[in-house]
């Protein structure tokens, strides 16, 4: 499916990277909110159609960082601009551009207020978001990964819940205190390295006591983003106060970046510590994937029902990439794009609820499905594949962790076992719940159901859930010489410790 | 013509004098001072690039003088901007609160390119006795004078870090025999490492950390910013912390390029400052007095540059500070603007910001975000430079404070940003903004963003300009 890049000069992940900025910047002229609605749409969707491009020149044979720009920025520091993905970015790159016309689309009715604010802050955030999942300078990244925190907190602290404020200054002080760690461990790295660049900095073996450090101070950022196990108690703040489009780019994006990071960063530059911090990282994941399941099954606010079963699904992804095996870390590459895709959906279909009933809680919206058959089909489905039933996309990918996580210990996947369990139990009972309800349902018959936006926001997601569930392959192919690199770069410099540990 | 910005704002001083002679002319008086920022700025654009050695080598033009008058420049054009039309300063005083202001200025563009330390601490003195001055000149209200303790306060603390200072430069003198700090570089080479030197420099330095707010000399910070009406306190955060840390750059550099003694003691007040000012930061309701606790805390990152004890750490810290400027700048122009006739701004007073003026809101988070040390404005670029170099020599323990400082500080500039953006304004009336204040808001947020994005330029020039502070200095001692 490979055409060769008819313009291999063409700059196309700048382009990627800043149109949004650009058109971020002309919506702040523009008054009228109708108006301003269909420009956000029309520039996402433009953006979208651009990215896709990438896909189709995309050359999956080889691990080479693509469509690589490079420009000096700061000569004097060592820092240039430099941009480029493999086929790891890739996927997360086209995730991040299909995923934000559906946020535009979502907060067409739901976002009343300071409409012009609101476009500009979900641009800036594509154009950070894209730009962290194509960066090559380890500064140029850092800003990226910064500089989202300041549109997301805004989206949850001024369009959010009755207790936005805590959510968004929980979210900012959490995450920013992750990174400065960071921060400090890209200045060791360079002093070591000589320069910023991302590719000169793996696979250098560094001394492994330094790699310990290094490794901790990233796993501090990136399990905060994640977030893993003891480093989650501001996700369900955050996704239960942010308003639809906030809740969607936080599942569906900006959860991958921590793991984003565990692939590009810890594995290849750390690779002994990586091994050395393996099994309690492995173990932290588990217990995620059963943390995250049993505290679902208690929730009765939909979308905290949603946000827990996020901690878990992201335990999947972890447990996938520390299991540093083909299987799993394509397994974890797959979880994340399901998760965006799966989780994206159950959030936005929580939006729409939330539109009609002006509640998020699950006995009041008992009984849906009766007058609202068209909303239910889509969201049985989103609920299956959120459980991973055979078929559906997180299937594929779950299954893939798992049977990579076999290959390092059976007993870790026969603790994470009652995890998938409960995901189907809360699931279910959502679904059951939310689509039949009991005898005693509240009063529904006044509910429209979807139109026509809403089926254009959700049909996209459900294509993909069947795409991936059903043929998997062009999404593995895409990324395989990336992971077998990877591997290489972290399994081949393999210290005979490391071995021991298994 | 490489003593032209500094004829210039002599003449614009004495011109402001002359109009300060009558009665209520204050409008005058804004015009001349204006007049003058304006041709200040083209004048240092035009002797960026001059060399000259003036008055027997007592005061010396390079690039390192000229880049900062440039910036002193920029700073006295905001800071008029900023101050409007001076409604919290006594009538009767306002054509008199130019001049000073003017003066200041004139001490601070003097000031860096002296090179012998009695012509630097007239100019020292020139550009903090006006300060002094101005405190007080703020209206009265309630009957209390707030103003007048804040202004005894400054001068008190003031003096006695000035007598200090001259005590410590006695030492220094004593030891070397000259005045000139060129010679002094060398003289003091083969005996640095002697107490009585330590001593000597340590107490010289305590006079520019009283400008900077290093902790242990920052008390009268937050009481100053708080008592001085909102004008008076951009200038004293701003413009006069850069010239501090210019000077800062000469004396620490007689300890290049290896000193633990100074190294500790900077790095011990950087980390006290550090801590001080944002923990105490933290509990504010008074927005002046939290920039306050944030200037010292600022002033503590500035001193991690000052702990590297090379030319990349001076650079830093010289960059730092003039983001700073910006930034400070842009909080204090939000205060200035939403304060009601120049009262102090507790922080429930930004309630609605964002619904009451937008441009003044996205002003305040350019600029306390800038403060907090995000990317992509200038704050981030700044410290990212600092702790490099001090990385680069070995302070990873410093380095790793620094950061956790950053964390702790991020609590109270997101309070900020809370009010201003999350919550409702309630009955509070909107806020008209007149051209000039929308010009300001524009330059100072497209400064902080340029500084942060596109470094590269100005980094450079500072690090080229410090390479003539240490070694051509001893050519000059030679002519």
């Amino acid at each position: 499916m490979t055409f060769p890049n008819p313009n291999p000069d063409f700059p196309i992940l700048s382009v990627l990277v800043f149109s949004p900025l650009a058109a971020a910047a002309l919506a702040a002229f523009i008054r009228s909110e109708r108006l301003l609605r269909w420009w956000a749409l029309l520039c996402t969707t433009a953006i979208a159609l651009v990215s896709l491009s990438l896909w189709w020149w995309f050359n999956p044979a080889t691990a080479e960082f693509q469509f690589v720009e490079r420009r000096a920025w700061i000569p004097s520091l060592k820092i240039s601009y430099a941009v480029g993905i493999d086929g790891i970015s890739l996927l997360l790159v086209l995730l991040t551009t299909l995923i934000m016309p559906l946020c535009v689309l979502c907060s067409w009715r739901y976002i009343t207020t300071r409409v012009k604010e609101f476009m500009v802050c979900l641009l800036i955030m594509e154009s950070a978001m894209v730009g962290v999942f194509c960066a090559l300078d380890f500064i140029l990244f850092f800003v990226f990964w910064e500089a989202m925190l300041i549109p997301m907190a805004l989206l949850i602290g001024v369009w959010g819940g009755p207790r936005k404020i805590y959510a968004a200054i929980k979210f900012f002080v959490y995450t920013m205190t992750g990174s400065v760690l960071l921060l400090v461990a890209i200045l060791a790295l360079y002093l070591k390295v000589g320069s910023f660049s991302i590719p000169d900095m793996m696979g250098r073996n560094f001394a492994p006591e330094f790699q310990c450090w290094i490794f901790l101070a990233f796993f501090i950022s990136f399990a905060i983003k994640v977030p893993m196990f003891p480093f989650h108690t501001w996700l369900p703040a955050a996704h239960v106060e942010a308003p639809t489009a906030g809740s969607v780019v936080l599942a569906s994006v900006l959860l991958k970046m921590g793991t984003y990071g565990f692939l590009r960063f810890s594995l290849p530059i750390t690779p002994y510590a990586t091994h050395v911090f393996m099994p309690y990282v492995l173990w932290l994941s588990v217990a995620a994937i059963l943390y995250g399941g049993l505290t679902a099954l208690a929730q009765s606010d939909l979308k905290k029902l949603v946000a827990y079963s996020s901690v878990g699904h992201m335990g999947f992804a972890t447990l996938g990439i520390f299991a540093l095996n083909t299987n799993g870390i394509e397994g974890a590459t797959l979880v994340m794009i399901n998760h965006g895709v799966t989780t994206g959906a159950l959030f936005i279909a929580v939006g729409i609820i939330y539109e009609r009933l002006h509640t998020r809680d699950l006995g009041a919206s008992a009984g849906l499905g009766k007058f609202m058959p068209v909303f239910a089909g889509f969201l049985g489905v989103f609920c299956l594949s959120s459980l991973a039933f055979p078929g559906t996309n997180s299937f594929i990918g779950e299954f893939l962790v798992l049977a990579g996580g076999f290959k390092v210990s059976t007993l870790l996947v026969i603790c994470a076992v009652p995890g998938v369990v409960a995901a189907a139990a809360y699931m279910l009972r959502m679904l059951q719940k939310v689509a039949y309800g009991g005898v005693r349902n509240p009063d529904h018959s006044g509910l429209a159901d979807l139109n026509l936006r809403e089926v254009v926001t959700l049909a996209p997601l459900l294509v993909f859930v069947f795409w991936i569930g059903l043929h998997p392959q062009p999404f593995i192919h895409v990324m395989h010489a990336s992971v077998q690199h990877l591997l290489e770069q972290t399994n081949g410099s393999l210290a005979p410790a490391a071995v021991a540990l298994r | 013509m490489a003593f032209l910005p500094e004829l210039l704002l002599m003449g614009g001083a004495l011109a402001l004098f002359f109009v300060s002679l009558g009665e209520s002319r204050a409008r005058q008086a804004k015009a001349v001072a204006l007049a003058v920022a304006v041709a200040l700025v083209a004048a240092c654009v035009l002797c960026l690039g001059q060399q000259a050695v003036l008055f027997s080598g007592a005061y010396r033009v390079d690039l390192f003088s000229q880049i900062l008058k440039l910036v002193f420049a920029c700073g006295y054009v905001l800071i008029l901007l900023l101050g409007g039309e001076l409604a919290d300063i006594r009538d009767e005083v306002r054509a008199e609160y130019y001049l000073f202001l003017t003066l200041s200025v004139s001490g601070l563009v003097m000031l860096v390119s002296c090179v012998d330390i009695l012509t630097l601490v007239i100019a020292l003195e020139l550009s903090s006795f006006p300060l002094y001055l101005m405190v007080p000149m703020r209206r009265e209200r309630n009957g209390r004078r707030i103003q007048m303790e804040s202004a005894i306060k400054y001068i008190m603390f003031g003096i006695a870090a000035n007598g200090i200072m001259l005590f410590g430069m006695s030492y220094l003198f004593g030891l070397t025999g000259t005045t000139s700090l060129p010679v002094m570089v060398e003289k003091l080479r083969p005996v640095i490492a002697s107490p009585l030197a330590i001593a000597g420099l340590a107490m010289t330095l305590c006079g520019l950390f009283f400008k900077l707010a290093v902790f242990p000399f920052h008390f009268w910070t937050p009481d100053v910013y708080q008592g001085a009406s909102n004008e008076t306190a951009s200038l004293i955060a701003s413009l006069s912390k850069v010239g501090a840390v210019a000077v800062l750059v000469r004396f620490v550099s007689l300890a290049s390029p290896d000193n633990h003694a100074i190294v500790l003691l900077l790095t011990l007040l950087a980390i006290a400052s550090m801590f001080y000012g944002n923990l105490i930061a933290l509990i504010q309701k008074d927005l002046k007095r939290l920039l306050g606790f944030s200037g010292i805390a600022h002033a503590g990152y500035a001193m991690i540059g000052f702990v590297a004890l090379d030319e990349a750490g001076y650079a830093a810290a010289i960059y730092y500070i003039v983001g700073y400027l910006f930034m400070v700048l842009a909080c204090f122009v939000v205060i200035c603007k939403v304060s009601r006739d120049g009262a102090n701004v507790a922080m429930d007073e930004l309630a609605g910001l964002y619904r009451r003026s937008p441009l003044l809101a996205v002003t305040l988070i350019v600029g306390i975000f800038a403060l907090a040390g995000m990317p992509p404005f200038a704050g981030f670029m700044g410290k990212l430079t600092l702790l490099s170099a001090a990385l680069a020599k070995g302070h990873l323990a410093l380095v790793i404070i620094a950061v956790v400082n950053t964390a702790i500080a991020i609590y109270y500039y997101l309070c900020v940003i809370r009010e201003a953006c999350f919550r409702d304004a309630g009955t509070r009336p909107a806020i008209a903004l007149d051209w000039p204040t929308r010009v300001l808001c524009v330059l100072l947020m497209a400064g902080i963003l340029a500084l942060g994005v596109a470094p590269a330029r100005i980094l450079d020039g500072i690090s080229s300009s410090l390479a003539s502070v240490n070694l051509p200095l001893t050519k000059v001692s030679q002519r």
